[in-house]
């Protein structure tokens, strides 16, 4: 499976997702600048985290509306698979891939910790490989990632399955408490309509391996790699 | 042409950042103090014929990237048009 990790100015997390994609799963993976209007032979695109443009004007706007960006809607469009991770997440909301936005976390602070995670919806290429109710260990680090949509959004996200991670305790059990951002529901993750673009405010590319202090992270993209085959024949193409 | 944009967040979206400044004035003495939102100002100065073009002009770019409807309301206010001026000289 060929991997594009795509890299804007100020954006942090780009090596750590190569590292996991080419030394842990060892699959090709190249870094695609974020002017680029071609993203070439990928069959899944990352957007890492960091802090794109300065997150000047609101966290992933500028991002969003970059040229790698419209590469990235008529990928999304054919169905390629695209997972943003952290400010990811916030570009994909603000590119209008993803429903909904990131606001400032609600207790001010900017949250760098270790986090569990509900999982959802198993019924996606990213997390096929899971059980449903299973709970992961992932850190999230950020400033804005309070999720909000609004009700009518809500509903139809929750009628089609797209809330694919909430924040929980280690016991799956999702409390105010467990919610480290006073995120809408405890909401961490969540995919598009379609079901191929994924946004998460967690890392799982500093979850992937045991010297790290865990490898919860790994499973996503384990799953990404059982997802090449499906019914007999290559999945998504 | 000189437009204002004034970005608020959205009635009904929690503005931490105003409770948090809010809390600040309250503890320098302005018990008084009933409500506070902090949203944002952007300056623009656009090359337009007429105050109602850059209007229209300005609300593109509002759509387009400066405000975020999930969250943010937006208004356009003309700070200094050629017409503006005119009207003054007038008076």
């Amino acid at each position: 499976m060929k991997f594009g990790v795509v890299v804007f100015p100020g954006t942090w997390s780009d090596c750590d997702f190569h590292h996991v994609i080419s030394e842990v799963i060892h699959q090709p993976v190249k870094y695609v600048w974020h002017r680029e209007r071609d993203l070439g032979d990928v069959d899944c695109v990352i957007l890492p985290g960091g802090f794109s443009y300065g997150d000047y004007l609101r966290a992933g706007a500028v991002a969003g509306r970059s040229p790698v960006v419209d590469a990235i809607r008529d990928f999304a469009a054919k169905g390629g698979l695209v997972l943003g991770s952290c400010n990811g997440f916030q570009i994909l909301c603000e590119a209008g891939l993803l429903p909904g936005a990131l606001l400032r976390n609600e207790c001010l602070q900017y949250r760098c910790q270790s986090t569990h995670l509900l999982v959802d919806n198993v019924d996606t290429p990213f997390t096929r490989g899971l059980r449903p109710g299973q709970v992961l260990t992932m850190p999230i680090s950020h400033g804005e990632g309070k999720y909000q949509v609004d009700a009518p959004t809500l509903a139809r996200m929750r009628a089609g399955n797209q809330i694919v991670f909430r924040y929980a305790t280690a016991e799956g059990q999702v409390t105010r408490a467990a919610n480290p951002n006073g995120s809408l529901e405890n909401i961490a993750g969540v995919i598009n309509e379609e079901g191929n673009v994924l946004g998460m405010m967690p890392h799982p590319e500093r979850a992937a391996e045991a010297v790290v202090g865990g490898t919860d992270g790994l499973l996503l993209f384990q799953s990404l790699l059982g997802s090449l085959v499906e019914d007999g024949t290559l999945f998504p193409r | 042409m000189k437009c204002r944009v004034l970005i608020r967040l959205r009635p009904g979206i929690m503005d931490v950042q105003g409770a948090a400044v809010q809390r600040a004035l309250i503890g320098l003495g302005f018990g008084d103090l009933r409500d506070l939102r902090v949203g944002k100002v952007i300056d623009v100065d656009v090359d337009a014929p007429t105050a109602p073009a850059a209007r229209a002009r300005v609300d593109e770019m509002c759509k387009k990237l400066l405000a975020n409807p999930v969250l943010e309301d937006y208004t356009i206010e003309i700070v200094e048009a050629p017409d503006l001026e005119a009207a003054h000289a007038v008076r």
